[in-house]
């Protein structure tokens, strides 16, 4: 029987694995379904991690590798090369690998650490022939950096999501000419620091509100074209513009991958595609936590590194003196919010709680309020926000306090 | 030389190859493309039809339901992936009710099994998420699901097996006959047969018109689909059609045996007919029209579309003929083609036997094909499975639960997969809602160390569809 059983070996599983042990518990094991710890940071060979929480900038796999060191000082076990297949109520694992077979493994505690998957051609309908050379940026990102080859040298770019725009670079400096990226919203999904570093320090193009609506080719894409679109992105006749490449990378979104989750009956939030958590990360199914991309999307490993840190610290917490009894506070959405994580908050000791959040559009001077009982009971001030950079803020425990079971996070512009 | 030459490797092809593979006979199977199920049967509805659509006393219908009764046997022996779903055709209206009236008594004179017509209450307590607009139903108990590549490939490996020779890239373009003896040419290859059996789909007019005077056109009818993620797999119980139009069987919503959902198709005529590409237009005409049917289906949880060409012609029946000397035609292979399969095999086996070939059985053959299915196997098999080979203890296929053994077994298979798609067609890694994002580079891998080949060799799909281009860092 294990303390906690961790579901990942990325950035999530490998800061909430460390920080359990770090607050005291014992008989901790990580399944990784890898061959290596690490996850996704071990194709993300460009710099730009670790800023907020090393103080420093680090390349992915150097970002992991500090992790995998500090857990050399641990007696945490790990299984690489091993999928879990099952996650039950009882909080029973079931997983195989090759040398072990098929095992069924009991944990007091589990954490959730799946991460996320990227959304492909055929979740988002983009029509024409079905010929080699689509590829979502992550797996051109692993055939590149991991593999050591190129998938293509004439690009085009379809969504402005971080992994495309890092990969418009690397392809760029690989060699490979990268024509546009295309993105069908009015604004950019990644973070302003790669629209700039990645595509405006390279000469390429970005066409925001526009879509790809035909993929030519027989056996290797040959063309694509390109059209703006309306305000309710349907392509625009007569806007068309063809692009001879031989390669489109997709870079439209995330879903956490949440299989197991749902295996297990945890209640699921359709907005984030990730489990119901509460403040300290635990899910609607009592002893099994959930953090990082699994819970919902995050725009920098940092910050991934630290709301899993809580989900660690208080999965050993739930070991060592089980379910804690406490009032709860619904979170609700209110007008510019697409979610909030945590959607549930428990009125325990905390000093404060973070809330993290998006926004559904670019707006300028607004102001966050927290709303309860139809009264603003707390206000933040920001200058800009965007739907590719995430939100959080800070509620004392004052606040809460005098909150009734259910507050509203609402955005308003004031430009 | 061989005594019978089939060209088309599709699931006519086949299913004769495998019907044919018993007998005391030389055999050999030819496609212009790199692997088997390359046409119409990769990429059409994969419904196994009751038969009570085709008109009676037609060879659709007496094939479709015999092939129907058939497919529920052969997809056992040769673990080929099919449910005995049963399929319903909804009426809207009085008109269409009387429909599916005339519907029911084709089936009943076409001799389809214990169908019935549903009152509207029948339907929703079957099919909870149908549209409440329906009047009433045909219900047709004995119509199925299968998975249409495997069913060919089973046939293939199978029909391999047993001797069946299968050649690939290889375009026929020239049919001429000396004496007794066909000539069946490529650009670089040819092939000598007594018997030639036409099974080429969409381009069985021009290989008949290679050797016979043309007495059928066909008119390749593009079908364009939807395929959505398991999370919409129950929205349908049964396979859910619409009443039938001119144009074919309409517009059909229904669970496939992968357990995902199926949505499609519409029929667009083609004058190209290799261009299987979908177009937004139609795409949208498919989600409004299936909308009709079930209105709730999440379209932000497909994982995928296609299109498939389908062999229609100008003949309101399949076309099974001798087109010259000891040269069969099975063209013009259309909807329940798939269905009827088996069927159109063995006729083309009594027209093989009518016109003198010999057909004696061979002493021992093979008749049933084994695979592992990792995902299917209980907890005890699983662990046996490991134990007698560790490489179905690595998970692939994240999404579908494929392991490397079962990569590495379909690479291995008598016709083996070469290609990424191969592997997906065999086994169904890539197949979910990743779509191979994760699980592709690791195929590849595979791929390049079973057959010893580099990377860079490893396609996607056909001849040309490289993944890769080059090194990022070529060796000095």
């Amino acid at each position: 029987m294990f303390d906690i059983i961790v579901l990942g070996g990325g950035p999530a599983g490998l800061s909430a694995a460390y920080s359990a042990w770090k607050a005291g518990a014992e008989k901790i094991l990580i399944i990784e379904r890898d061959k290596e710890l690490g996850g996704i940071l071990n194709q993300c060979v460009h710099n730009g991690f670790g800023l907020h929480y090393f103080k420093e900038e680090l390349t992915g796999p150097e970002y992991a590798q500090r992790f995998i060191e500090m857990l050399k000082s641990t007696n945490v076990e790990v299984k690489l090369d091993t999928m879990v297949l099952d996650v039950s109520e009882n909080k029973v694992v079931s997983a195989v690998n090759s040398v072990d077979g098929f095992m069924t493994l009991e944990a007091k505690a589990i954490i959730l650490a799946m991460g996320c998957r990227e959304r492909t051609r055929g979740a988002i309908a983009i029509p024409g022939d079905r010929p080699a050379g689509v590829y979502t940026a992550g797996s051109a990102q692993k055939y590149l950096n991991i593999d050591g080859y190129m998938v293509g040298k004439r690009v085009l770019i379809l969504g402005s999501g971080d992994i495309g725009l890092i990969m418009a670079r690397r392809m760029t400096l690989e060699g490979a000419k990268v024509l546009a990226c295309v993105e069908v919203m009015p604004y950019s999904g990644g973070l302003n620091r790669n629209i700039v570093q990645c595509l405006n320090d390279f000469d390429i193009p970005l066409y925001l509100s526009h879509t790809i609506v035909d993929i030519q080719g027989k056996e290797r894409v040959e063309k694509v074209i390109v059209a703006k679109v309306d305000e309710s992105r349907r392509p625009i006749n007569g806007t068309e513009m063809e692009f001879d490449c031989d390669t489109v990378l997709l870079s439209v979104g995330l879903i956490p991958e949440n299989e197991l989750t749902r295996g297990a009956g945890i209640e699921m939030d359709g907005r984030t595609n990730g489990a119901v958590v509460f403040e300290n990360m635990e899910t609607s199914l009592e002893g099994v936590f959930a953090c990082g991309n699994v819970v919902h999307v995050h725009d920098l490993v940092d910050y991934v590194t630290a709301e899993s840190a809580r989900a660690g610290e208080a999965a050993a917490e739930y070991v060592k003196s089980g379910e804690k009894n406490a009032e709860i506070v619904t979170v609700k959405n209110g007008e510019g919010v697409t979610y909030t994580v945590p959607q549930k908050i428990r009125r325990t000791d905390n000093k404060f709680t973070e809330v993290f959040f998006r926004v559904n559009r670019v707006m300028a001077d607004s102001k966050i309020n927290v709303v309860s009982n139809g009264e603003v009971i707390a206000t933040f001030k920001r200058e800009h926000m965007a739907p590719g950079e995430m939100e959080k803020i800070i509620i004392p425990k004052k606040i809460l306090d005098s909150a009734s079971a259910e507050i509203t996070i609402e955005t308003k512009c004031e430009g | 030389m061989f005594d019978v030459v089939i060209i088309g490797a599709g699931v006519i092809g086949c299913a004769t190859a495998y019907k044919l593979s018993k007998y005391n006979l030389k055999v050999c199977v030819l496609d212009k493309e790199n692997d088997v199920a390359m046409g119409a049967t990769r990429a059409n509805s994969a419904i196994i039809h009751a038969g009570y659509d085709p008109e009676p006393d037609t060879l659709m219908a007496r094939l479709n339901v015999d092939g129907c009764a058939q497919a529920k046997e052969l997809a056992k022996k040769l673990s080929v992936p099919y449910k005995n779903v049963g399929s319903m055709v909804l009426a809207f209206s009085d008109e269409e009710a009387a429909t599916v009236q005339k519907l029911y008594e084709r089936g009943v004179k076409n001799g389809v099994p214990d169908i019935t017509v549903l009152s509207a209450e029948e339907v929703f307590e079957r099919e909870p998420n149908v549209s409440r607009e329906v009047v009433c139903a045909l219900w047709a108990p004995s119509a199925g699901i299968i998975s249409p590549w495997e069913y060919a490939i089973a046939f293939a490996e199978t029909a391999n097996k047993n001797g069946t020779e299968f050649v690939f890239d290889f375009e026929v373009k020239d049919i001429k006959k000396e004496g007794d003896v066909w000539e069946i040419s490529s650009c670089d290859k040819s092939v000598k047969a007594k018997y030639v059996i036409n099974a080429a789909g969409v381009y069985s007019d021009k290989i008949h018109e290679m050797v016979a005077e043309a007495n059928f056109e066909i008119i390749p009818s593009k079908g364009q689909y939807y395929l959505l993620d398991k999370i919409e797999g129950k929205k349908a119980n049964c396979t859910l059609f619409q009443c039938p139009s001119k144009v074919g069987k309409g517009v059909l919503v229904s669970p496939t045996v992968h357990g995902n959902l199926i949505v499609g198709p519409d029929a667009t005529t083609s004058d190209n007919r290799d261009k299987v590409n979908t177009t937004g237009q139609q795409l949208d005409f498919v989600r409004n029209t299936a909308g009709k049917s079930v209105s709730n289906i999440n379209y932000r949880n497909s994982i995928r579309n296609f299109a498939g060409m389908r062999a229609n012609s100008n003949i309101d029946d399949f076309i099974i003929q001798v087109a010259a000397d000891n040269f069969i035609d099975l063209a013009g292979i259309k909807s329940p083609g798939l269905s009827a399969a088996p069927a159109i095999a063995d006729e083309a086996i009594k027209i093989l036997a009518s016109i003198g070939a010999e057909l004696t059985e061979k002493e021992s053959y093979v008749d049933s094909r084994e695979k592992v299915v990792f995902k299917e196997l209980s907890a005890k098999e699983k662990a046996e499975v490991i134990k007698k080979n560790p490489l179905y203890g690595r998970i692939i296929c994240r999404c579908e639960t494929i392991t490397e053994g079962e990569i590495v077994d379909a690479i291995h298979a008598p016709i083996g997969a070469r290609t990424i798609d191969g592997v997906k067609r065999r086994c169904n890694a890539g197949m979910g809602r990743c779509q191979g994002g994760f699980c592709g580079p690791k195929v590849l891998e595979i791929i390049s160390r079973e057959l010893n080949i580099s990377p860079l060799e490893v396609k996607k799909d056909k001849n040309g569809s490289n993944v890769l281009v080059s090194e990022t860092k070529e060796e000095k």
